[in-house]
């Protein structure tokens, strides 16, 4: 067993990097703190964050990578290859295929099909699963056997959620030691946090219990378990989502500022660079950007050592195009900022004194332009994890191999033409998105609310 | 106004000269004119001079940016890309890669386009401001905060699953109207209105918190404190004072979508079969097929700028202040 490090894996990495030095500025930061801790004063924020947290932790599971090779005795033949951490705790979901269609909690395959008996004789009936709910006796319930399944994981919740309010309540008592307990500052909403925890982690963990068990969301077309593809999603949106903004944000803030406090022919050139890449309608210019890198691809396929590698590069090459068609709205807002900001009394001040530009565009505009870029960081996620559906049925998106919601849409729109419907696909594509895109939206709200002075409420 | 509309057109010239410069790149580094010279001509017997015969008879012999060869000013003119870029400024789009003529292809099937666009575009701009006006009424009361959560989670699911769950109620559950296809005339009223609902139903969570934002932005002026000082209703500042001022923002936004409804929607034309630009754009992606995808990627760019155009003249229609020079 080796680790195995993709590209966006490095990426995330370096992302989880950046949001650390992030939070650590913030605490260093008098005014920065206060208004975060005004941010998540909302209710509706806490359970947010909470949830987009919980996201990104299945991201991060989903970016360590590891070969794993023949040479241990017990690794059978079908386990070669590239797998993440998340893979790896989910094998059992990998290595339990069904042959076909099977409904969430179902027994028998969806369809009927046509069977021969010892007698020679062809009836038509529903096939029994390998392994869906395969435990059962005769004629059980399958509903009293989930609940009765549903004991073990709400202890082992309980007990989670009891050792966190433990950790947290011994470091909280050390800060009241420390500065005396404060009652005129507003709390925290620390409850709508655990309770919001709570709910998550024990589905979670009632799903993880059952899938051992059940297809807890039923299987797809080749008998893949649907609970398994949902779970990988989450890396490609929540990815798609973060790492296009990484790409973004260097392009944005340098080009923005510059134009804003150089003005002169490098505003000309930047505007004119925007301008020509605005009035490109952007899912064609992201359509002909992955259609040359798809030529790309095929024309040099000896790149890549394997699928996964190819399917990353993909999902790399993707993000670039992302990040290089999305930075034109920032980089105008940053630029009439900035234009702003220069025209201010302590900024000329500090030219009077003779700093460098460079200098004064660090500790002058861009303190003053983080607002901003927070704010459009935060607004832009949403809009990327639904871009990625949409690409990918348009058919330039990620990699087909590649788990995404995307995908599985775009396979559940025939799924729902068959006779009887196989809805669950759709289903279970719909809440995962729902849940990390409405809480995006929400959070961004907040921010927005807090950060944004001309905002009115 | 007539001289700014003029040099505002000249502007224009170098960003579409730059949208060009972009598409042509990104197609001449998969497509080199040998390779379009072989897919034309067919896999056998294709000998250097035949390939070379394709390229002079179809103007792909001269070299892409710069020709060293020709004299003066034909250095650049004698190119590839100032002879195709004339092309497309000529709205000559010349043909697909199936041989069809791509300007009639797509004057064909721009009407269908705006079949489904301009119905959607219209009714949707009428529910969200009225929507938007009636929130505000109620503003800060706890209808307002529902309302505008719901509209979070109107925002936060995805185009398709409005489609795909618009598609499966209404069709195929009650057979209210058909899943898909087009007709021209009348007849096709019955196609259209499924794919028209939903694209105004998908757009009222954006649209009604857009519009409620302005409406509010204009309610905290002074002089709404004046209207109501002197007893004004509700109702009569609201539409005598706060849309007729808030119609400045709203005008920014939407003039500039108006010329683009030509080019359609992707994903609607495609789930409803209806033969619009957007399905054609669509296919072309599918098919590879570049030629296509640099038409519509002009056409797409320079109806923008014709947009922003329009919205510069609007604004000096409904405000005074702004003066065009």
């Amino acid at each position: 067993m080796s680790f195995v490090w993709l590209w966006t894996d490095l990426m995330v990495w370096s992302l989880l990097f950046v949001i650390l030095a992030g939070i650590r500025s913030i605490k260093n930061s008098e005014q920065a703190r206060k208004q975060w801790r005004s941010i998540f004063e909302s209710r509706v924020a806490m359970a947010s964050m909470v949830i987009l947290t919980f996201y990104f932790v299945f991201a991060l599971l989903g970016s360590v990578h590891v070969q794993l090779t023949s040479n241990g005795e017990n690794t059978s033949e079908k386990r070669q290859g590239v797998y993440s951490v998340l893979d790896l705790s989910l094998m059992h979901l990998i290595e339990q295929t069904e042959r076909t269609y099977s409904a969430p909690f179902a027994t028998h395959e969806y369809s009927t099909s046509l069977n021969f008996d010892e007698n020679g004789q062809v009836s038509q009936s529903y096939l029994v699963l390998k392994h869906g709910g395969q435990h059962l006796m005769d004629g059980a319930s399958i509903w009293l056997d989930v609940l009765g399944k549903t004991g073990l994981p709400l202890l082992l919740t309980l007990g989670i959620m009891a050792l966190l309010l433990m950790v947290h309540a011994y470091f909280r008592f050390k800060i009241y030691e420390f500065r005396g307990i404060n009652d005129k500052a507003k709390k925290l909403p620390w409850k709508t946090a655990y309770i919001s925890l709570f709910s998550l982690l024990f589905l979670f963990i009632w799903f993880y219990y059952l899938s051992h068990f059940y297809h807890v969301l039923g299987t797809d077309k080749v008998g893949q378990d649907v609970l398994l593809q949902s779970i990988k999603s989450i890396r490609t949106g929540v990815l798609i989502g973060l790492l296009t903004t990484l790409v973004m944000l260097p392009l944005a803030l340098i080009l923005g500022i510059s134009a804003g406090y150089f003005k002169g022919w490098v505003d000309d050139v930047i505007q004119y660079l925007y301008t020509t890449l605005n009035s490109i309608p952007g899912v064609l210019l992201i359509a002909a950007a992955v259609l040359v890198m798809q030529v790309i691809i095929t024309n040099n396929s000896d790149w890549f050592g394997s699928t996964e590698e190819r399917a990353d590069l993909r999902l790399l090459f993707l993000i670039f195009i992302l990040g290089l068609t999305s930075w034109t709205g920032l980089c105008r807002l940053l630029r009439a900022e900035t234009l702003k900001i220069s025209q201010v009394e302590y900024v000329s001040a500090a030219k009077a004194f003779g700093l460098g530009p460079f200098k004064i565009i660090k500790n002058h505009i861009l303190p003053n332009l983080m607002h901003l870029v927070l704010i459009a960081l935060v607004l832009d996620f949403s809009g990327l994890v639904l871009a990625e559906a949409v690409l990918s049925y348009v058919g330039v998106g990620v990699d087909p191999t590649t788990a995404s919601w995307g995908n599985m849409i775009n396979q559940a729109r025939l799924e729902m033409a068959r006779e009887p419907m196989v809805w669950w696909s759709l289903f279970s594509a719909f809440v995962f998105m729902f849940t990390l895109v409405l809480a995006a939206n929400l959070f961004s709200d907040r921010v927005q609310m807090v950060l944004d002075p001309r905002r009115v409420n | 106004m007539f001289a700014y509309i003029i040099r505002r057109v000249l502007f224009a010239l170098p960003i579409l000269i730059g949208v060009n410069f972009i598409t042509f790149a990104l197609f001449f580094m998969v497509n080199t004119p040998e390779d379009m010279a072989r897919a034309q001509l067919g896999a056998k017997q294709t000998t250097p001079a035949m390939i070379q015969s394709w390229k002079i008879d179809h103007g792909y012999d001269k070299p892409l940016f710069f020709n060293s060869e020709s004299p003066g000013l034909a250095k650049v003119q004698e190119t590839l890309f100032v002879q195709e870029s004339m092309k497309l400024f000529a709205f000559d789009f010349g043909q697909s890669d199936s041989g069809r003529q791509i300007t009639a292809d797509i004057y064909e099937r721009m009407w269908p386009s705006l079949a489904i666009a301009l119905p959607t575009f219209i009714i949707g701009l009428v529910t969200n401001i009225a929507l938007a006006l009636l929130i505000v009424l109620f503003r800060g009361s706890a209808l307002d905060t529902a309302t505008m959560m719901v509209a979070v989670a109107i925002m936060s699911i995805s185009g398709l699953f409005y489609i795909i769950a618009g598609q499966v109620l209404f069709s195929k559950v009650w057979h209210w109207v058909p899943i898909s296809g087009y007709t021209e005339g009348w007849e096709g009223f019955k196609f259209l209105i499924l794919p028209i609902f939903i694209g105004v139903f998908s757009g009222i969570g954006a649209g009604m918190r857009w519009y409620r934002s302005i409406f509010l932005e204009e309610m905290n002026k002074d002089y709404i404190r004046t209207a109501r000082a002197k007893g004004l209703s509700d109702l009569k500042v609201l539409f005598g004072h706060v849309l007729q001022n808030g119609m400045l923002p709203i005008l920014t936004g939407v003039v500039v979508v108006i010329p683009t409804l030509f080019m359609g929607s992707l994903i609607m034309e495609s789930f409803f079969g209806i033969p619009g630009l957007g399905s054609y754009t669509l296919d072309a992606i599918n098919a590879q097929d570049f030629g296509i995808v640099k038409a519509i990627v002009f056409l797409g760019s320079v109806l923008y700028i014709i947009g922003l155009i329009l919205t510069d003249i609007s604004y000096t229609l409904f405000d005074p202040r702004v003066k065009l020079s």
